[in-house]
């Protein structure tokens, strides 16, 4: 097994970042091509290595390209990596948002700052280059998470990735950026921490002498050890994902986080957590995680409702949707612990969905803020009518946050929800009621900013320029496309949950009321 | 003592029963690194006596780094040799070879720290100790470079007691060893050439509590002499299934005998002279404290623990329990409070030795000390006592108009200033945190895997604080990175070849234990073998 096409995938924009940081400084232009080279490079490498990817139900078939190679001996760990369906569709994802948060942040950190800027006191001198070089090595570690078949390869990516998101915050975030990134960088290290515990734990309890995923499953042994382990696992990724109530950080750092750099945290970065839900938690200890279901279950809908209230209740526009991202995760949560195919399906087509549709309002805001200078929803106001392009991406990517139907959220909002009913009843009813607290959070940000009367600073707002509108199309694109068409990336995606439901031992309840269609109950 | 006397056969001294005195035999090629190192500082002493003061400083500096390399590629020469020699005082095995070279080569890289003039002309010692602080003369030795050699026999002759202190296997001799290394780093401490009221009363303080603490390790010798009949490890070991002493005796003897151990390796709660002095030292006398006698101390222990104690008739299990927890402890949450740079890292060093001693937790099914506890200790030790050497070493580099500028605000908006540095110094930091790809990630992962199966809980807590302690070095890294530089703040000085080489091998060693630390594991498993 020394297939080294996923290795090749990481090797690009490491290369494009090292180059980067190579570049004598100045050279903010050409290291703005780099980078928007070497991510479309990845993103097509990405998109080549999705076709060549086979779709079967042959167990054989579960991770693919896969090569392995002896990295340190005494621990039996590997550098291996291999894709299944649910890890290729969130790379694929991810490697997308890069080169969109390239394009879009394109003018964001120049050095010649406007006069307004240079005229506001300590306004930092921020290097362009540095910023683009970090977008892609966290790009490396992105993929490396998630291409992973090393329990501590994965963790080693895990926790590296955190170094170039606290640069990101921290060095090129809002007013309270320095607050933001220690909180994320110490929140995310500690859920770290309890999951390198959980990892020594596992190698040690089964025995193997291996870290290699295959190796792994099934050899922990039941009993009070695996919920020991499984909870050190989980909450790195509760806190990650973030379920209520380890979500504190998130509102901060995304909304201190640069547009690019929010659209990267919660698109991606998050979804590692309920990636690792999946992919960890549920194989490695399938009878602690049937033991856990229902209180996770339960605060997922607890975050589901909490989170949207409080997004109804913000004034600071990323911090709501920062909330928002909240809520959606405990759609995610509540898809996975429910432990049927649907759910499992429809969670996983939701962290790409959220990914796109997330990043992409992250993005708009961003453009919006670049433009208005405040992230306060009271400082804008019939925006729309000043710029209507802006004004229609933006009402675009709320539609698509609020799960419209038509939109590619809807259908995994849905067959989460399917999943859901099908086993837990109470919990698909509860949640329910998230889809329309979205609704209202959604319309009332767009009405208040978009709609209503022309503030008069917002009357010298320039429209969304060439470069801009490149940067959102795909996203837009694919939102609607895949809300019409799922299809491929559901065929890709349902064999690898399938297998995951396997591991945890569960089957798909009968569906008993699909033999009394329509009942008027 | 009458009961000694009654005791038939005494073994401490072989032959010294039939009254005619047998020379021991002396394996001298095993101990060859030991001679080398304190043959060189007794002709360094000389040196200072006999060479004219403009040669002194080459010839010390040249001698000193030729006799630590020579020890050096000699504990390399002798690798594989298993000896217990000098009437088994001394065991040269696995373990003490890995150590003295460890020992030997941060030993000289904190003489390069020492040797170096390129950032404060006359190096970082001041030239005569004697001049009483603030007077007429002190004002004009601290404007000329005159440089102080006799620095560097006092670091050869500690370097000597420490090569000697873990391959005591007998502890009267580990007694010799504990003082051969501490006077020298007592006189050592005090020799700063910038706040030198503040080196002097670290000086003090080391040398106060040192010698309380070498009171508690010879009495407990005493005492564990009258429980055993013999102050030798695997004698000790064998009277805890045989001697018909009181337990009282054994309790106590080790009780006391590893406080003043703890003592040395900076473990809380002795650990209170830690901060203190390597705050007032001259940093590249911290950067030797704090990676070579920490490994030498740590040495002992392990040497102590396991031959003189690896039994399983009683329990000294939770003495260790505590103490690593305390350190964990107070490292990571008092560390939390300073605001010193050299503090903080002092802070951090009790939390480490926390961390090194969970290892001796370590068992196997049978309830027996694991070797893997010591081999991880090995791995622990070496790495980070290279990383520690850099950070120290670029401690030195920040300064302004009154030389080191270790106050955390001072540090503030480095990164604009000095890129390079700042992320260096963030990438040592990353090591002290244990974030993967650094070789405190692979110390702290192999530590912790060792202790799980005996101590699961004590991983947590230990994990729970290194949580805490990242705190305290993110907040090095945001001075650095996110705030805004002073006026008047201190720069980076760029130091000579000799300053360059120490911090480059210590941050490389870093990085490379990191991502390929399989040789240095597989060195530190062969290596975790002791001689009783």
């Amino acid at each position: 097994m020394h297939n080294v096409s996923l290795l090749l995938l990481l090797a690009i924009p490491l290369l494009g970042s090292l180059v980067i940081f190579a570049l004598p400084t100045g050279r903010d232009l050409l290291a703005k091509q780099v980078a928007l080279v070497f991510s479309i490079a990845t993103f097509a490498f990405a998109i080549v290595l999705g076709f060549l990817f086979k779709v079967s139900d042959n167990r054989a078939d579960r991770f693919q390209f896969q090569g392995s190679w002896t990295w340190i001996r005494s621990f039996g760990v590997h550098f291996a990596f291999g894709v299944d369906g649910i890890a290729l569709v969130l790379i694929g994802m991810s490697t997308l948002l890069v080169p969109v948060v390239v394009l879009a942040s394109w003018n964001s950190f120049d050095s010649v700052a406007d006069a307004e800027e240079i005229a506001a006191e300590n306004a930092p001198k921020r290097s362009a280059k540095t910023y683009f070089a970090l977008l892609l090595l966290l790009e490396v570690f992105m993929v490396g998470v998630f291409a992973a078949t090393d329990v501590f390869l994965f963790y080693v990516f895990f926790e590296a990735m955190l170094v170039p998101m606290y640069f990101i915050i921290g060095s090129f975030g809002g007013p309270r950026r320095q607050y933001a990134a220690v909180k994320f960088f110490l929140y995310s290290l500690l859920g770290g921490l309890l999951m390198l515990a959980a990892v020594i734990g596992v190698y040690v309890s089964a025995g193997t002498a291996s870290f290699a995923f295959t190796d792994l499953v099934g050899h922990v042994p039941n009993g009070a050890t695996q919920k020991w382990l499984f909870l050190g696992f989980f909450i790195a990724f509760a806190i990650k994902a973030p379920l209520v109530p380890f979500h504190t950080w998130l509102p901060d750092a995304g909304a201190e986080a640069p547009a690019g750099g929010a659209a990267l945290l919660v698109g991606v970065l998050d979804k590692v957590g309920t990636f690792g839900f999946l992919r960890y938690c549920l194989p490695l200890f399938p009878e602690a995680s049937r033991y856990f279901a229902k209180p996770i279950l339960i605060l997922s809908v607890i975050g589901i409702l909490y989170a949207a209230f409080l997004a109804m209740g913000q004034r600071d526009m990323k911090r709501l949707v920062a909330y928002t991202s909240i809520a959606h995760f405990g759609f995610i949560g509540i898809g996975i612990f429910a432990f049927t195919t649907q759910g499992g399906t429809g969670a996983v087509l939701y962290m790409v969905n959220h990914g796109l549709s997330t990043g992409l309002l992250f993005i708009v805001i961003g453009l919006l803020v670049a433009r208005g200078k405040s992230r306060l929803i009271s400082d804008y106001g019939g925006t729309a009518r000043i710029t209507p392009r802006l004004g229609g991406v933006f009402l675009l990517a709320g539609l698509s946050a609020l799960a419209l139907p038509g939109m590619s959220t809807f259908i995994s909002e849905f067959l989460t929800l399917l999943g859901t009913f099908t086993r837990h009843k109470g919990i698909a009813i509860v949640a329910t009621a998230g889809i329309i607290l979205a609704a209202l959070y959604v319309l009332l940000l767009y009405q208040r900013t978009m709609q209503g009367p022309v503030l008069e600073k917002v009357k010298g707002f320039r429209d969304l320029n060439a470069r801009e509108l490149f940067a959102v199309g795909p996203l837009i694109a694919l939102i609607l496309v895949l809300g019409v068409y799922p299809k491929p990336v559901i065929d890709i995606i349902n064999p690898a949950v399938k297998f995951t439901m396997q591991d945890v031992g569960k089957t798909d309840p009968q569906p008993v009321s699909a033999a009394q269609p329509g009942g008027h109950k | 003592m009458s009961a000694l006397t009654a005791v038939p056969a005494n073994i401490l001294a072989a032959g010294t029963n039939n009254g005619a005195f047998v020379t021991p035999s002396i394996s001298y090629a095993a101990i060859a690194p030991i001679l080398i190192v304190l043959a060189a500082a007794c002709v360094g002493v000389l040196f200072e006596a006999v060479l004219p003061r403009g040669q002194r400083f080459y010839a010390q500096v040249a001698l000193t780094l030729a006799a630590l390399l020579a020890a050096f590629i000699d504990v390399i020469a002798i690798r594989g040799h298993s000896v217990v020699t000098a009437s088994r005082a001394i065991a040269i095995d696995g373990t003490s070879l890995f150590l003295q070279g460890t020992i030997l080569v941060l030993g000289a890289l904190a003489v390069l720290l020492l040797a170096e003039r390129g950032v404060e002309p006359g190096s970082a010692i001041v030239a005569q100790a004697a001049v009483v602080v603030g007077s007429p003369a002190d004002r004009r030795l601290a404007s000329s470079d005159r440089v102080q050699t006799e620095i560097f026999p006092l670091a050869l002759f500690a370097v000597g007691g420490m090569l000697i202190f873990p391959a005591a296997n007998n502890l009267l001799l580990m007694f010799v060893a504990l003082e051969v290394l501490s006077l020298p780093l007592y006189l050592m401490a005090g020799l700063s050439r910038r706040r030198r009221l503040l080196s002097q009363e670290a000086a003090i303080k080391y040398f106060l509590l040192g010698a309380f603490a070498s009171a508690f390790f010879l009495y407990g010798v005493a005492l564990l002499y009258g429980y055993a009949d013999s102050a030798n490890l695997s004698d000790i070991l064998r009277a805890q299934n045989t001697s018909t002493q009181s337990d009282t005796l054994l309790y106590l003897g080790f009780g006391l005998l590893i406080v003043g151990l703890l003592f040395k390796a900076g473990i809380a709660p002795f650990h209170s002279w830690t901060p203190d002095v390597y705050q007032g030292s001259p940093t590249p006398v911290t950067a030797f404290m704090a990676s070579c006698t920490k490994i030498a101390a740590f040495g002992a222990i392990l040497r102590v623990l396991y031959v003189g104690f690896s039994v399983s008739s009683w329990n000294w299990r939770p003495i260790i329990w505590t103490v690593a927890i305390a350190s964990i402890a107070v490292g990571a949450v008092v560390g939390l409070t300073q605001t010193d740079v050299k503090r903080i890292l002092a802070y951090s060093s009790i939390a480490h030795a926390g961390f090194i001693l969970m290892a001796v937790l370590a068992q196997n099914a049978q309830g027996q000390m694991d070797v893997s506890g010591l081999s991880s200790s090995l791995f622990y030790l070496a790495a980070y006592g290279l990383t520690t050497i850099a950070a120290f070493g670029m401690v030195t580099l920040v300064r302004d108009g009154n030389g080191e500028a270790t106050h955390l605000s001072q540090w503030s908006g480095l990164a604009r200033r000095s890129p390079l540095f700042a992320v260096t110094f963030t990438f040592l930091l990353l090591a002290f945190a244990g974030i993967p790809l650094t070789s405190g990630f692979t110390g702290k992962f192999v530590v912790f895997r060792a202790a799980y199966h005996s101590a699961a809980p004590l991983v947590v807590i230990a994990l729970i604080g290194s949580a805490i302690a990242a705190f305290f070095y993110l907040r090095i890294v945001v001075m650095m990175f996110f705030a805004e530089p002073a006026e008047d703040g201190p720069s980076v000085v760029i130091p000579s070849a000799l300053s360059s080489i120490a911090i480059t091998v210590g941050t490389g060693a870093t990085l490379v234990l990191g991502v390929f630390p399989q040789p240095l594991l597989d060195l530190a498993d062969h290596a975790a073998k002791l001689r009783g």
